[in-house]
């Protein structure tokens, strides 16, 4: 009785799936999923090689290049979190969404806090060479 | 007859038990999430949890990031041909690890086995260029107690190091379990929190081959 109403486990963190599909496109679906996940690889491929291209190029300006990493990799991760992880924006995923959104503030809090306090004290410290003369 | 899980399914306002099962709409109605629901939601707040802590050592490697104590940077170090391997070593393995969920789900016994067996394979020789690339910078004389930079770098690479060698003892477990106990409802939500570490080992690894070895390996210069 109650593996009629289970699950598949897949590795779908939200989407609700009845065990063995139950329906007549079972096949269907497992091409579309196999499909859902060559294409994440791909996209994932793609930035992933963009990413090590632009470090190495001269066609972008170069200042701009830490930038442009780092929004490489944001969107990477978006990819992963869509295609392997299958958050999504579905009712049923609302639960894992917000939990996500309160970890991406605090990640943030935690990063940019701690980079924004430290470059201020690093500004308000004495340089290494003055602060060795007064110790001895 | 009624399952404790489930005695809201069967308010006649709910309709059938299985279309009760299906409307989950995530407000409230169709009665308790099942049980698959709840443990991937409470693994997901594990997984949080765990990128919380590494973005701590996050921080305190972008805030040692210049202080090399006249030691070598970041620059000088990293070699990007090892970070590429690396990189598509553990993209593959998250893909075949995305194989064996679909694998588990069609109950195949043969296909479970081996895209864990390639996940396994690939994941281990990512942590085989690891040691290699740490033992080469250990016997060039930067290992972490050269300087706060190689520290905050072996600390936070090393964190997702061990990570990725936890999910691989995990893994041979999960192996062991799919093919002693069969595709049992209980050991198929275990896969289902293997897998989820899974593909959150491979996004903090995004954060760090682009972070720290890509945006290290940059000229000084170039850095804010």
């Amino acid at each position: 009785m109650s593996d009629d109403l289970d699950y598949d486990a897949g590795s779908y963190v939200g989407e609700d799936r009845l065990a063995d599909g139950g329906l007549p496109g079972e096949q269907h679906t497992l091409r579309r999923e196999v499909r859902g996940y060559l294409l994440g690889l791909a996209l994932a491929v793609g930035l992933t090689i963009a990413s090590f291209w632009v470090v190495g190029t001269d066609g972008i300006y170069r200042p701009g290049l830490a930038v442009a990493i780092l929004v490489l990799a944001v969107a990477q991760m978006g990819i992963h979190l869509v295609f392997f992880l299958h958050i999504t924006t579905a009712p049923d995923n609302a639960n894992n969404i917000l939990a996500l959104a309160f970890g991406v503030l605090i990640v943030f809090l935690v990063v940019f806090g701690s980079l924004w306090v430290m470059s201020h004290m690093n500004h308000n410290m004495m340089p290494m060479d003055q602060l060795m003369q007064m110790q001895r | 007859m009624s399952t404790p899980a489930l005695r809201f399914a069967h308010d006649p306002a709910f309709g059938p038990p299985e279309a009760a099962h299906r409307a989950i709409s995530g407000h409230g109605s169709g009665g308790p999430a099942p049980k698959r629901i709840v443990v991937g939601y409470g693994f997901w707040i594990f997984l949080l949890s765990d990128v919380i802590m590494f973005s701590a050592f996050f921080a305190a490697y972008a805030v040692l990031f210049k202080n090399t104590a006249a030691g070598p940077s970041a620059h000088e170090l990293f070699d990007l041909h090892n970070t590429a391997v690396q990189t598509a070593c553990l993209l593959a393995s998250t893909f075949t690890c995305g194989m064996a969920s679909l694998a588990v789900g069609q109950r195949n016994q043969k296909w479970t086995q081996l895209a864990l067996l390639a996940t396994g394979l690939l994941g281990l020789a990512f942590i085989v260029l690891e040691i290699r690339e740490f033992s080469g910078f250990v016997v060039r004389g930067a290992g972490p107690g050269r300087s706060a930079f190689l520290s905050s770098f072996f600390t936070l690479v090393g964190c997702h190091g061990v990570h990725v060698s936890a999910g691989l003892l995990w893994l041979g477990t999960m192996m062991a379990q799919f093919y002693a106990k069969g595709f049992r409802q209980d050991i198929r939500h275990r896969f289902l929190c293997f897998s989820l570490f899974w593909h959150a080992l491979d996004i903090i690894w995004v954060a760090i081959f682009s972070l720290v070895y890509l945006v290290g390996s940059l000229p000084p210069e170039l850095l804010p």
